[in-house]
């Protein structure tokens, strides 16, 4: 572990916690533009996040201590994934600490404090979005696990550092396992993101909602914590899709020049992803709950197709 | 360098044939399975094209244009008409549990995979990867017709079985002969026609397309 090292991953701690919140604010403004409404200011789920950590947290009387830590246990787990994928540079202090599997482990870890912390207080709007989300999840997992192996067997390796640094140096291939993974890795996002056709994140109360549901009992500082944890999901789950799909820009080990290019490209392509997800969500109607097993029984389909055609075709 | 790239693209055109396999398998929509079906077809004369381009194979060239004019243009045009003519056109076809049916397909392409590897070893062809994938689409499409139960969809999947096992000749062998291809591509045009009379016959007696109909015996 060198000092460079130690730098490169408090600049993508850094990047992560300030970014994610810029990235919902870009996605939320062209979902605007894109509905012929006025967009609301990049800003502003900063100065939500300041409110929020202003104001007084209440919480009901029936909470046990896991409602009151839940949030902060999710909010590391968010943190620490954003900061096992190789969002900058692949020379991360961190990486060993987690490979790929580890990492759906803990958005699973994540996915259980917020469940438990909605069942706990015992409403019947937080149960029922508990049980949602544990089934999605139930279902997502799987699919986003065959994705991981996939990319795990082109690069012979779990680790997130490896996979990206050996996908970025391949020599120019078409590979259709890739583009199914990539398929299926889109489709368990907008699912484990609670984005458009699984759920609808502008909602706040509705009988479909999933996501809000589960933190619809928290405020304040808690609330600030979760909110700017689904952030930082959004974020770590894109940055993890443009490290393994489009792996060009982030820099490898000892290169010092490629890192101080990395942070624009990254942006750049944050910023055209934000906007193909704004676009997606625009032209995508929500489908009815009992459908989403269907649509991420497809993913699953995907993923294993994607394995498999890997493993005959070699490609 | 010529032949690694073909090899490339002749995969990708076998992944896009499995990928349409399965969404057939859980299309509901008539008209939706209609067009996949004429996607196949393309892909289809993409991945014939491919090999004869990269072998310099003549007969290759000249099946790809058949199967455009046929599987492309004439069958997905007959099947338009079928449909508009049966009144059948925007009919969904109720299909219960697509997950379980996904996972179904799934173990039939991991059984078309093993019992297709040892036979692509003898194979010298340049995709010959690919029979696997070839053996998957027919089961697949046998899958469909065993699991519709209105008579326009289970044509759909007689067609796109066909179009497997011709995937299958050109990945594994560099197509059949002439006449031999010539006479399959005639038998599924007559074998369309025959079948759009049967399914009038079958509309007229039964005021029906569901095929459970056939099963009862009548007297009379």
């Amino acid at each position: 572990m060198t000092l460079e090292g130690i730098l490169a991953q408090l600049a993508a701690m850094i990047v992560a916690l300030v970014v994610a919140p810029l990235l919902m604010g870009w996605v939320n403004a062209w979902r605007a533009i894109l509905q012929n409404r006025r967009p609301p200011s990049l800003l502003l789920p900063f100065h939500m996040l300041r409110k929020l950590f202003i104001k007084e947290s209440v919480v009901a009387h029936d909470a046990t201590a896991l409602f009151r830590i839940a949030p902060y246990i999710v909010f590391g787990c968010m943190l620490l994934a954003a900061m096992i994928i190789p969002t900058l540079s692949t020379n991360l202090p961190m990486a060993p600490a987690a490979d790929a599997i580890a990492l759906v482990g803990l958005f699973a870890l994540a996915r259980l404090f917020i469940s438990l912390a909605a069942m706990d207080i015992g409403t019947s709007f937080g149960t029922l979005g508990a049980r949602r989300e544990m089934l999605f999840g139930f279902l997502a997992e799987p699919a986003f696990l065959m994705v991981l192996f996939t990319v795990s067997l082109i690069a012979s390796s779990t680790s997130l550092a490896t996979i990206v640094s050996s996908l970025a140096h391949r020599e120019l291939a078409i590979l259709p396992s890739l583009a199914f993974a990539g398929v299926a890795f889109t489709m368990v996002s907008l699912a484990e993101n609670a984005r458009v056709p699984v759920d609808n994140p502008a909602t706040h109360l509705e009988l479909t909602m999933i996501h809000e549901a589960l933190i619809l009992e928290y405020s304040g500082r808690h609330l600030a914590l979760m909110e700017w944890a689904a952030a930082l999901k959004l974020f770590a789950y894109s940055c993890a899709g443009l490290a393994i799909f489009f792996p060009w820009g982030v820099a490898q080990a000892n290169d010092h020049v490629a890192l101080l290019w990395a942070l624009p490209v990254l942006l750049v392509k944050l910023a055209v992803g934000g906007f193909l997800l704004a676009v997606i969500e625009t032209i995508l109607a929500k489908m009815r709950i009992f459908r989403v097993p269907e649509f991420l029984a497809t993913a699953f389909m995907l993923g294993v197709l994607a394995l498999l055609v890997h493993l005959l075709l070699g490609a | 360098m010529m032949a690694p790239l073909a090899g490339q693209v002749v995969n990708l055109f076998a992944a896009v044939l499995l990928l349409i396999a399965f969404a057939m398998l859980s299309q509901r929509r008539i008209v939706a399975l209609i067009n996949l079906f004429a996607l196949q077809g393309a892909a289809l004369v993409g991945s014939t094209a491919t090999v004869a381009f990269a072998t310099g194979q003549k007969h290759l060239y000249y099946s790809a244009a058949i199967t455009l004019v046929l599987k492309v243009l004439i069958l997905p045009w007959l099947l338009h008409r079928l449909i508009r003519r049966l009144n059948v056109k925007w009919d969904i076809e109720t299909l219960i549990n697509i997950p379980t049916m996904m996972l179904v397909g799934i173990l039939l392409v991991i059984f078309a995979f093993n019992l297709a590897l040892p036979i692509s070893e003898f194979s010298q062809s340049i995709a010959r990867g690919t029979l696997g994938i070839a053996l998957a689409c027919v089961l697949l499409s046998f899958l469909m017709m065993i699991t519709r139960s209105k008579a326009v969809p289970q044509v759909i999947g007689f067609l796109s079985m066909e179009n497997g096992l011709f995937f299958a000749a050109t990945s594994a062998t560099y197509g059949m002969p002439m006449v031999v291809e010539l006479g399959i591509a005639l038998d599924v045009l007559v074998g369309m026609v025959i079948l759009g009379v049967f399914l009038f016959q079958i509309r007229e007696q039964f005021d029906s397309l569901d095929i459970h109909h056939l099963e009862k015996l009548r007297e009379d």
